[in-house]
């Protein structure tokens, strides 16, 4: 039975009810408006509550009554393309009933009920299922949306009702009287099962060159972004939004900036997705929960996120999940902690900040599914660490989890090197792993091109330290032309602007042309070198400056083609210096 | 009204009131001093057993007996189209003798999140006149933008310059100005209204003053109250209204006297933990919305303790505001104005209002071009001051000059100089074409063509060829 208290104490969005028994975890309804609030700790009489919304102007005696349930998501067609906040309330519809600002107390569905959708059913009576089991079709957008047992149930197909069905209709009706419909729910906290892990071995390619070809991220794979602010968060998984080889995108705004989302909302539909031609923001969910919004929904988000991912990967899709910020939903976790007094650990954040992290990345993952499909998600996650202190707790925690670590650099983008990742710092685990599929599906080269960029990046480094001392005019020849090279690695290769045209994606064949392209270069340089041509004169070949700028072009292929075959006769060109 | 006299504790800014009738969170409160004056509070924690309230105006002359009276609403501030060109305190008060506001509405101060569907994306450019924003951390309309400088800078300013200059061309529409002052002295805040009086901006200014002597809790409701009206004006009355807030540090100042005072578990540098989602209620109240006309443009001020800017107050804001204008001693001190750092400065909306239709093509690659070479000749500095100026090539030599050129002609400007984005662009090529041209590694071929002042002279020399041959 569904008891009604009432309240006993309220501060900030912490919420003390008397007078009900509810589980842990459960939803309660909140004050004479019925505000939505999750029961986060029991003590002896006392819930204690989490509030969904702003509580001002809410008074002790006010009701709360129990729902009996946790907080659950609906999971169905219609998801894609939606903006959500932190507990799945479709930020459009709140506009049409609300206007500008988000009203205390709106409610609205998270699935559309009047959309009628197409349903091929896929099992016919007699047919055995259970849960996971594909029973229906529809076309979601342009992507198969796969409707499933829900994870838990089975039997024996009695009746089956195709056609144009809203969520809410039966299309399945088992022996046993249980009803299957489009939609079901699902409890956000709990993790959807699977049958298994598979090893993450493809690459989830980006057009990002550094991250392609430097740090790869795998299918599955997990990923953290750290950066103080302004280094280009935001930006990159947005970019990874856009341009990753992914089926679905779920883009967690998680306490971050409401102009953000908007930017999301109104590029995406223009952009169309490499992979299909399709428009972007149809293969993408969205859950918005900006900075000013409640802190408790901005706690939710994140699983709100992981959830409708699980989901997707359910029906054999490779999904990815950018959340950014983590840190933001750590600093939930340790506003509402403080609320409830608990002994802080680390600089504030609550002890379990850890495990909650690590469930969260545990979610992400390669596959095996209860219906036999194979299935992914890859997770990638901004970390804003107070100062840009790469030792602050978010950060540490979540290097003790994550595959890749794109470092963020301040002092790159001081200097308007985008992306701002350090190449020297950065790594990924999966790079070996991901090996075989690069040299067989980019080039066999592959691999030693990749070290010899890298090398001569580290090179660089060490030289750097010594030309600080001396100046680069008392340094050998040899090692100025190091220099040299590494610069062009940098400036053509690493950087790459978010926000030109051709230059945002770049293909894998693309990438590897240019480095190689590079690396021509740099080779017939030390012939060159050796044979005792001036430095200058090889480092500013004509050649250079349209090897620069080749990659702002859109006929960029057919110029690296021409390029490479140019590099070593001008170079050869060149005289030596009569000594 | 009841008026309870049942405080059973007084600690710093706040009040502890036992035995009452059910009090609502964020209740406004009344505290009559045997005096018969009153003193004005806020609910902070209310329970069954006990109700916590901040005193706004400090809780000097509270004693035990003291009465307490729930006004059984939240704090609302008056708002109507006459507020325009009035001078209010930091609590809403009329300060210019004037009548006070007959409200039209009474609008919850801490307002509510604008929905993120409904926010339109801000894109139109704002010339201040200014290079350093203009040109490579360019400011538009709906934008937050804070300065982050420290004692003894001229932020003020550079902020009066950009009120005093600031348009969207092709436009003839003003900007009404809401300024909220957070503990600053009688002299700055008195620099302010002398320059919005000669320049009569006063009268399309709402001025709300909270002074370093006036109580410090206040400054939590100041921005708020600025901020409310700024939303009235911009949603309501489809005004562009450009608020500036000074000085946001002695506004956390005040969040972590009432956080200590609460007991609470803080956060860095004792700051409280939530200070971030505090200060986001404020800073996202900037912008644009769909359907409405109007729009809200931030430029708050922040001092930097200590110059750092990692700092939780610099740090966090950082973090919610799209950007930042950095002020530097050391430009400040070799004479530069204004002194803004620009690599440690950025705009993250400049691309959204920058480009063809809007400023000009070359804008984007210019503003990299100008970052990337003076970043370069700042390296060379510190490689100067080893091993001196010889040791350098012949092409280094180029990028520390420009470096030089750069703070002395691009950074530099008079505090009336106001400049289109035109000059500023034909300035930065001017810079630009002391570098060899090879080295001009962002920009595209076909900019170069039509802009590079070595190659743009070429037509002009020949005779001036038609064009579209
Ligand atoms: N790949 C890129 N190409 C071009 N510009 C970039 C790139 N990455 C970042 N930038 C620049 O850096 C700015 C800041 O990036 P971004 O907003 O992603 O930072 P962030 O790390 O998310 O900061 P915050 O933590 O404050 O949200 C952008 O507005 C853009 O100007
Ligand atoms: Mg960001």
């Amino acid at each position: 039975m569904n008891r009604t208290g009432e309240v006993y104490r309220v501060a900030g969005p912490v919420v003390t009810a008397t007078g009900i028994s509810p589980s842990m975890s459960d939803v309660v309804l909140v004050g004479d408006e019925q505000l939505m609030g999750e029961v986060i700790k029991i003590v002896g009489l006392q819930s204690i509550i989490q509030v969904y919304e702003e509580t001002a102007g809410i008074k002790p005696g006010e009701p709360v009554a129990e729902t009996g349930k946790s907080m659950m998501l609906e999971l169905g067609p219609g998801l894609l393309g939606s903006v959500y906040d932190g507990i799945q309330r479709p930020l459009s519809v709140l506009m049409e009933k609300e206007g500008t600002f988000i009203r205390r107390g709106a409610t609205a569905n998270g699935l559309d009920r009047n959309v009628r959708w197409p349903i091929t059913v896929t099992v016919k009576a007699g047919d055995r299922v259970k849960g996971g089991d594909i029973i229906a079709e529809t076309k979601e957008k342009n992507v198969v949306h796969r409707i499933m047992v829900p994870p838990g149930i089975s039997g024996t197909v009695a009746q089956v009702f195709p056609g144009e069905k809203t969520v809410e209709e039966v299309i399945v009706k088992l022996a046993d009287g249980t009803e299957l419909k489009p939609m079901h729910k699902w409890p956000v906290r709990l993790p959807r099962p699977v049958t298994g892990r598979l090893m993450p071995d493809l690459p989830l390619t980006t057009g990002q060159r550094i991250l392609d070809t430097m740090f790869p991220l795998a299918k599955g794979g997990t990923a953290a972004i750290p950066g103080g602010f302004g280094t280009g968060k935001t930006v990159t998984q947005q970019q990874l939004a856009k341009w990753s080889d992914a089926d679905i995108v779920v883009y967690v705004g998680c306490g971050e900036r409401g102009n953000e989302m908007t930017e999301v909302l109104t590029e995406f539909p223009a952009l169309t997705d490499p992979k299909t031609g399709d428009a972007l923001i149809n293969r993408t969910v969205l859950i918005a929960n900006t900075s000013n919004m409640p802190v408790a929904a901005r706690e939710a988000s994140v699983y709100t996120g992981v959830t409708i991912a699980e989901y997707y990967r359910d029906m054999g899709y490779d999904v990815s999940l950018m959340a950014d910020s983590t840190s933001r939903w750590a600093e939930a976790m340790k506003e509402i902690s403080s609320r409830l007094e608990e002994m802080p650990g680390e600089e504030g954040y609550p002890a379990y900040l850890s495990s909650r992290l690590s469930q969260f990345y545990e979610r992400g993952g390669r596959s095996k599914n209860l219906n036999g499909s194979e299935g992914s998600i890859s997770i990638i996650g901004a970390v804003s660490p107070a100062g840009g202190d790469f030792s602050e707790p978010v950060t540490q925690n979540t290097l003790r989890i994550v595959k890749v670590f794109w470092a963020l650099d301040t002092k790159l983008r001081e200097r308007r090197h985008f992306p701002a990742i350090n190449w020297l710092t950065s790594y990924s685990l999966y790079s070996k792993t991901l090996e075989a599929w690069y040299q067989d599906n980019v080039d066999p080269e592959w691999t030693q091109l990749r070290s010899w960029a890298m090398n001569i990046l580290q090179k660089e480094a060490e030289l750097l330290e010594i030309a600080q001392l001396v100046g680069t005019d008392a340094m050998p020849k040899e090692q100025r032309l190091t220099l040299e090279m590494a610069r062009m690695v940098r400036e053509i290769f690493l950087q790459q602007s978010a926000f030109h045209d051709v230059d945002t994606f770049s293909s894998m064949k693309r990438q590897f042309a240019l480095l190689n392209c590079i690396k021509m270069y740099s080779d017939a340089a030390s012939e060159a070198l050796a044979r005792n041509v001036s430095l200058h004169e090889i480092a500013s070949l004509p050649i250079r400056t349209e090897l620069t700028r080749a990659k702002f072009e859109k006929d960029m292929d057919n110029q690296l083609a021409s390029i490479a075959l140019r590099i070593r006769p001008e170079m050869e060109k060149l005289k030596e210096v009569s000594v | 009204m009841k008026d309870y006299r049942t405080i059973t504790k007084i600690a710093g800014p706040l009040i502890f009131v036992e035995k009452t009738d059910p009090v609502m969170f964020s209740e406004m409160v009344n505290i009559l001093l045997p005096d018969g004056s009153i003193k004005r509070g806020q609910v902070l924690d209310t329970s069954r057993d006990h109700v916590v309230v901040q005193i706004f105006e400090g809780t000097a002359g509270i004693g035990i007996n003291s009465g307490v009276r729930f006004l059984g609403e939240t704090l609302r501030m008056p708002v109507s189209r006459d507020i325009i060109g009035r001078i209010l305190n930091g609590s809403g008060d009329p300060l210019d003798g004037g009548p006070p506001i007959i409200p039209d509405k009474k609008l919850d101060i801490n307002g509510s999140a604008i929905n993120p569907y409904a926010r339109e994306s801000p894109k139109e450019f704002i010339q201040t006149g200014i290079s350093t924003i203009d040109g490579t951390n360019t400011l538009v309309r709906g934008q937050k933008l804070p300065i982050f400088s420290g004692s003894g800078l001229p932020h003020n300013e550079m902020a009066l310059q950009i009120a005093r200059q600031a348009k969207v061309r092709g436009t003839g529409e003003d900007f009404a100005v809401v300024f909220a002052a957070m503990g600053i002295t009688h002299e700055e805040a008195e620099h302010f209204m002398d320059d919005f009086e000669r320049t009569g901006a006063l009268k399309r200014a709402v001025v709300f003053l909270n002074l370093a002597d006036d109580p410090a809790i206040e400054r939590l409701i100041t921005p708020r109250m600025a901020l409310t009206t700024a939303e009235y004006l911009a949603f309501e009355l489809d005004m562009h209204v450009l608020v500036i807030m000074t000085d946001i540090t002695n506004y956390c100042e005040a969040l972590r006297q009432i956080g200590a005072a609460r007991e609470e578990v803080p956060g860095r540098r004792g700051y409280p933990g939530y200070m971030y989602t505090d200060l986001a209620t404020l800073y996202e109240r900037a912008g644009k919305v769909k359907g409405k006309k109007g729009s809200i443009t931030q430029i708050p001020i922040l001092s930097m303790p200590g110059d750092d800017i990692t700092h939780p107050i610099p740090d966090l804001t950082a973090y919610i505001t799209e950007g930042q204008i950095v002020m530097s001693r050391e430009l400040h001190m070799g004479g530069i104005y204004p002194p803004v750092n620009v690599s440690a400065s950025l705009s993250r909306l400049m691309n959204a209002g920058i480009g063809p239709k809007m400023t000009r093509e070359d804008h984007k690659v210019v503003s990299d071009q100008l970052y990337a070479a003076y970043a370069r000749g700042k390296d060379l500095r510190g490689i100067v001051a080893i091993v001196g100026k010889e040791s350098l090539s012949e092409k280094d030599s180029k990028f520390l000059d420009f470096a030089d050129l750069f703070e002395k002609r691009f950074i530099q400007q008079d505090t009336n100089e106001n400049r289109t984005i035109e000059d500023t662009l034909e300035l930065s090529w001017e810079l630009l074409n002391s570098i060899p041209e090879d080295e001009l590694s962002r920009i595209d071929a076909k900019f170069i063509q039509k802009y590079h002042h070595d190659h743009r002279e070429k037509p002009a020399t020949a005779g001036k060829a038609p064009a579209g041959k």
